[in-house]
């Protein structure tokens, strides 16, 4: 599994990647994993706002079906579109091709509650000791 | 603790993720559901199904008593063929649905779901009646169960064997094991009962011969996809203490002519006689979305059903289920909503299997 040292994560697995006030979101390896093949996605519109810990998209494997929970408050100013007829694209690439949504963050003071990769390596190894 | 099958070191070494199902550690996926599935339907596959449940009838009385537990006509049966059926109550409801083999006009094996050995075992002890020429034998924990499935089984199996026939003999070296031509995916193979202290080499004998045919080890993920795409009923899901074999599909598996008197013959004859109010349908999505168990199906303003299976089929490539719809709602074309979180999802009743194999 890898996780990239320029991104930082959450608890609930996902990844985020900040340019300036714009951060885009996805699901870490890890989470890609554990949800085995990925077969359904459902992403919020352009312009909806999302909550940092509230769901904001459905993943669903062949037997499972998960929230994605937003990690930064703020609107949504991109999402990536051609995913919802290729969800299998995040098993492939979750940190490039399979991004989900770009935020315009809200509260940059949010960012702090991050974890970084060593972090969050070591969070996964807690979890599923 | 959970309960292991003989062959659960045999799943870890092959890179298993182990779930708890019906109280075993059981392999879900090895490499993952989508590609083992696809080997099932395309190769072949190997499943561990140790877990389920073996009870042996044996005595004069067996024929007899089998033919009281269970609706099918267990008197057609010949030495060395199996048939689908079920135990059922005095309402019709499902007990469990099982396999009866014959070895012998006096020596019967019946397999049961593992989620009701216990169940099971406790119903047929409280009807043995007044039946005394006849032992029962949970032979369970001491038999192991593998199920070798998808077109190439019978080059790994060589063998003229009809399906819902079976014979005793050595397989691979391994000997008494009993070879079936059954299964649960709606693919030819076999499943093959043996002794549990041989169940590892016979795993490992038969992913070596099938390697270069495309075997591979098969988890109960994909055995779910598998028979959900042949329209097989699971335990639990399609059928239940409160359901009856007619709404369930399972008619045919009911000979209320046979010249036996059975438990729930006066109630599935009521049921028959008074028409059925809701049955079983297959549907598939038409709007995006993969229908799950429980969720309710509307006709757009109240609920007029639920779906007792649904995934994503990897052969169609969409969403597919079964659920319970009033009749009116059974014909092929038919469209209804599928409320899945909150959302009404648009579906269409279709023919079913929703896979047969050419």
């Amino acid at each position: 599994m890898e996780f990239p040292d320029d991104l930082k994560y959450t608890k609930e697995h996902e990844w985020v990647r900040v340019k300036g006030d714009t951060a885009t979101m996805g699901v870490s390896d890890y989470a890609q994993e554990q949800l085995g093949d990925i077969v359904y996605l459902e992403l919020p519109e352009e312009g909806e706002e999302i909550e940092k810990g509230e769901p904001f998209g459905v993943v669903e494997s062949v037997k499972a079906v998960s929230d994605i929970y937003g990690a930064l408050t703020g609107k949504v100013v991109e999402i990536n579109d051609p995913l919802t007829d290729n969800p299998e694209t995040i098993n492939e690439d979750c940190y490039e091709e399979g991004w989900l949504i770009r935020v315009k963050i809200a509260n940059p003071k949010e960012m702090e509650d991050l974890m970084d990769a060593a972090q969050y390596q070591a969070y996964i190894k807690e979890e599923t000791a | 603790m959970a309960k292991r099958t003989p062959l659960y070191e045999e799943h870890v070494k092959c890179n298993a993720r182990i779930v708890d199902f019906a109280g075993f550690d059981m392999p879900v996926q090895y490499s993952g559901v989508v590609e083992e599935h696809n080997a099932v339907r395309k190769a072949a596959g190997l499943f561990d199904v140790s877990h389920m449940g073996e009870f042996e009838f044996t005595g004069p009385d067996a024929l007899p008593f089998l033919e009281y537990l269970t609706p099918n006509s267990v008197s057609k049966l010949t030495d060395g063929q199996a048939q689908y059926s079920m135990l059922c109550n005095e309402n019709g409801g499902i007990v469990d649905d099982i396999l009866v083999y014959r070895f012998n006009p006096e020596k019967f094996v019946m397999v049961v779901n593992a989620s009701n050995i216990e169940k099971d075992w406790q119903w047929i002890q409280k009807n043995t009646g007044r039946r005394t020429q006849y032992a029962i034998r949970n032979i369970s924990d001491q038999t192991a169960l593998l199920a070798l499935q998808g077109p190439k089984a019978k080059e790994i199996i060589k063998t003229d064997l009809k399906p819902f026939h079976f014979f005793e003999g050595e397989l691979f070296g391994v000997k008494n094991c009993t070879i079936a031509r059954t299964g649960y995916t709606g693919e030819d193979g076999f499943e093959i009962f043996c002794p549990a202290d041989q169940a590892v080499t016979l795993w490992q004998a038969l992913l070596k011969a099938g390697a270069p045919l495309g075997l591979k080890p098969t988890g109960l993920g994909a055995r779910d996809t598998l028979r959900l795409e042949a329209r097989l009923s699971l335990y639990g899901h399609e059928i239940n203490d409160e359901t009856n074999p007619l709404e369930a599909g399972l008619s045919w598996v009911v000979k209320l002519d046979k010249p036996f008197d059975f438990i729930g013959k006066q109630a599935l004859k009521k049921i028959k006689e008074g028409g059925l109010k809701r049955q079983i349908v297959g549907f598939k999505m038409i709007d995006k979305g993969i229908p799950r168990q429980a969720c309710p199906l509307t006709d757009g303003k109240s609920q007029i059903g639920f779906v007792t299976s649904g995934t994503f089929s990897p052969t169609l490539q969409i969403g597919i289920g079964l659920g319970f719809v009033p009749t009116v709602f059974s014909p092929i074309g038919t469209k209804f909503n599928i409320d899945i979180r909150g959302t009404q999802k648009l579906a269409e009743v279709t023919a079913v299997p929703f896979y047969k194999r050419k």
